[in-house]
């Protein structure tokens, strides 16, 4: 065979073989250029299709300036962490909105992965409007980087039974040593989370922060300058709750791999009398009761209170949960999505979202709305608790150190009062690099 | 390939012409081959050699995906951080020691299953093979989620159906602390594998020629002798063949350690530490390291693996 001829035909192969390469990538392209308004997309946290719904609704209020779609993220925070971040730093265009749990707000916004916020936007994000706990959870130094879209925060549910019988006046606020002081006597056990998991940040800083201080004091420092409040009063008053809770079985045999659903199951079975939980427990409790795998007395035996206190003197500062909205810095069209994100956030269409999906606006106005009046009767203590909710630590490396805490006062049994100090240290060595974690 | 063959067979008679003709053809099955293997080894070099050239890069600086400003060369720092670290060294103790003990069960229950196999009568041996080989054909996450919610203190029944055990009850918590926990994830790996060295142990035993145990047990030789000094030595290839492959795979266990335990109360993996470096913190640099390391130690398998099988396949040789 002529060697040109030869040339040539394995020329063809090697033309033929890049083509098959490259024409999906090259298709997937022109799939995004499609005539009509532009798509833009919105990256949700699995929910029962509120934010669908939503997406919907603002589709069709733009009035034909682009179309919302949505595309679900994974179920745990911090997996869905995981992608937008892989994605953001990749470049990612198709970042148009993004629901964001607030602790890892920092971490995105630092490096400029995040679009900057309208000042229309930053103004409303400030307002009066806006509970407390999602004002705080939407800035990074000192800027707003992402809009409050809802807010949760945990309650102190309890079986009102069982502080009859522990003789706990529920309208005042309580402690935790009165809990388990309750859960003692009442051979019960305290609903809390000891999985080693995201929860077990989350209670451990509520603590910290209702006795007055904080687990990172100097969030914006550099990674090697950071000051933690873990060692203080407050941080080893958190550590002997913790402690005392695994050491005398004050959690139940299975605290260690307790979630905040299975806590919740706990709590409606035999042994239930105090937890502390987002406000979904209402909403799967009386779902459980309709479909009658649940008995009714358990609902009508549930009471909600303000999160224990960690002295009586000090109110307490719950838990902050919630999505915020951000927009990818490499979006295609941040202002068409800034417009979605104000329409997202209407109070009404909060309202919406928290009487079909169970989830808590940000906005004040919403918490009036007679819908979610009828439906959640705890709302106003929902938001009381949110203009005292703290935040977890702002800082860009909040994943380390919430990974420090897991790991450290995870199974409960072993916590004492050396270990704030021993994770404080760990996290030290993890930020300067010399130890794994 | 067919005219080069017709041409080869149409010139055989002509001995001058034959060398160039084979030649010609010996070209064109190589050209051939280049083109039916070419793209595939493209795509594994694509794959596979650049990310792990990638690594070996990333692994000299430290680098965080959130802070990509902040990238400077540490050189070696990375591999000094986490060989000096009892993290790792625990990840490796634990991987190691879920090797050894899939691995060894496995074996002995593997080979178990393949003497059953093997002497099934003919009508029952494709349902035995079937069924034998189920757990093999289940996703090794929908295994983990199944075992792991089988022992779960919660919603599992394993504590009321072994209630009447000594240490199990309905409050024993299997994911609460490192035993239990690692005897749970050794479990699942070995029902779930145990079919696949079972089926290459199979293929080993039908190779024994029957003569030799016939023959050895004309001679008087017990059930125990033939196993022994007849099966055994004859299916040498065959073991050392299953215990390898299964030991590369063992040693990259991460699905089950990652759905039952995600790695708490002392039963991480080294897979799961590279994946949690580098997916969960980010820390590319760090990550990467651990990720070349874990490479390394699996090419150590590998090359103990390539050697055995030489020195095997080399014996089976002279022995014929």
């Amino acid at each position: 065979m002529p060697s040109d001829v030869s040339h040539k035909r394995r020329r063809r192969g090697a033309v033929g073989l890049a083509l098959a390469l490259v024409a999906p990538l090259a298709l997937a392209g022109c799939a995004n250029q499609q005539n009509g308004p532009p798509t833009l997309m919105w990256y949700i946290n699995p929910d029962d299709g509120g934010q669908a719904e939503l997406a919907q609704r603002c589709t069709a209020a733009s009035g034909g300036k682009y179309s919302i779609e949505t595309s679900v993220l994974p179920r745990d925070a911090a997996s869905q962490r995981e992608q937008l971040a892989r994605r953001l730093a990749a470049g990612d265009a198709s970042m148009d909105i993004m629901s964001l749990d607030p602790p890892y707000v920092p971490e995105l916004a630092n490096p400029g992965f995040l679009a900057p916020v309208p000042e229309a936007l930053q103004k409303a994000a400030l307002s009066d409007d806006v509970v407390e706990g999602a004002k705080r959870g939407a800035q990074w130094d000192g800027k707003v980087v992402a809009v409050p879209f809802w807010a949760n925060t945990q309650l102190l549910w309890y079986r009102k039974s069982v502080a009859q019988k522990a003789g706990l006046d529920m309208n005042q606020p309580v402690t935790w040593s009165q809990l388990l002081d309750a859960v003692r006597e009442t051979d019960t056990y305290i609903g809390v989370q000891g999985i080693r998991g995201e929860s077990m940040t989350v209670w451990v800083n509520a603590m910290i922060e209702s006795g007055g201080d904080h687990i990172v004091r100097n969030p914006m420092a550099p990674a090697d300058q950071i000051d933690l409040g873990l060692d203080s009063d407050a941080g080893k008053a958190a550590a002997t709750i913790v402690g005392t809770i695994g050491r005398d079985g004050l959690g139940g045999p299975g605290i260690t791999t307790q979630d905040e659903n299975v806590t919740m199951q706990n709590w409606q079975g035999d042994h239930g009398s105090f937890m502390v939980n987002w406000p979904f427990v209402y909403a799967a409790t009386q779902s459980a009761v309709e479909q009658g795998s649940l008995d009714r007395s358990v609902l009508d035996d549930m009471g909600w209170a303000q999160y224990p206190r960690m002295s009586a003197d000090r109110p307490s500062a719950p838990p902050l949960g919630g999505i915020m909205l951000g927009v990818g810095s490499h979006s295609r069209h941040p202002d068409l999505a800034f417009d979605a994100i104000t329409c997202i956030t209407k109070p009404e269409n909060q309202a919406y979202y928290f009487v079909s999906n169970g989830n808590p606006p940000s906005s004040i106005k919403a918490f009036d709305d007679a819908a979610v009046r009828e439906k959640y009767p705890m709302a106003p203590v929902i938001r009381t608790a949110l203009e005292n909710a703290a935040p977890r630590p702002q800082t860009p490396y909040y994943n380390e150190v919430s990974t420090a805490i897991q790991q450290g006062y995870t199974p409960l049994t072993v916590v004492t009062d050396q270990t704030p100090a021993q994770v404080a240290e760990f996290i030290r060595r993890v930020l300067r690099g010399e130890a794994l974690q | 390939m067919s005219t080069a063959s017709t041409q080869a067979v149409e010139t055989a008679s002509e001995p001058q012409a034959r060398t160039k003709h084979l030649t010609q053809r010996a070209r064109d099955e190589r050209r051939l081959g280049w083109l039916l293997a070419g793209p595939a080894f493209v795509l594994m070099l694509a794959v596979t050699v650049y990310p792990i050239l990638q690594a070996l890069f990333d692994s000299l600086f430290s680098y965080r995906l959130t802070a990509p400003d902040d990238r400077a060369f540490v050189g070696l720092g990375n591999y000094g951080v986490i060989l000096t670290d009892g993290v790792f060294w625990r990840g490796l103790g634990v991987t190691l020691l879920i090797t050894v003990v899939t691995v060894a069960v496995e074996l002995v229950l593997g080979f178990a299953l393949a003497m059953v196999m093997n002497s099934a009568i003919r009508g029952l041996k494709g349902l035995l093979r079937t069924a034998i080989l189920i757990p093999y054909g289940t996703i090794t996450v929908v295994s983990a989620f199944a075992w792991f919610y089988m022992f779960d203190i919660n919603s599992g029944y394993v504590n009321h159906w072994f209630g009447w055990l000594p240490g199990i009850g309905a409050n024993f918590d299997w994911f609460g602390s490192t035993w239990p926990a690692l005897f749970v994830i050794m479990a699942s790996e070995i029902w779930k594998t145990t079919p696949f060295i079972s089926l290459l142990l199979l293929s080993g035993l039908a190779q024994v020629p029957s003569d030799y145990t016939e023959a050895a047990k004309v001679d008087g030789a017990t059930w125990g002798e033939r196993l022994t000094k007849v099966i055994l030595p004859n299916m040498r290839a065959a073991i050392m063949v299953a215990v390898l492959f299964r030991a590369l795979d063992a040693f990259r266990i991460f699905d089950n350690i990652f759905i039952m335990t995600n790695g708490a109360y002392g039963t991480e993996a080294l897979s799961l530490l590279a994946y949690r470096t580098s997916i969960g913190r980010l820390e590319l640099g760090l990550g990467s390291a651990v990720s070349v390391i874990l490479f390394i130690c699996v090419a150590i398998i590998a090359a103990v693996a390539i050697k055995g099988f030489k020195v095997d396949l080399a014996g089976q040789g002279r022995a014929k």
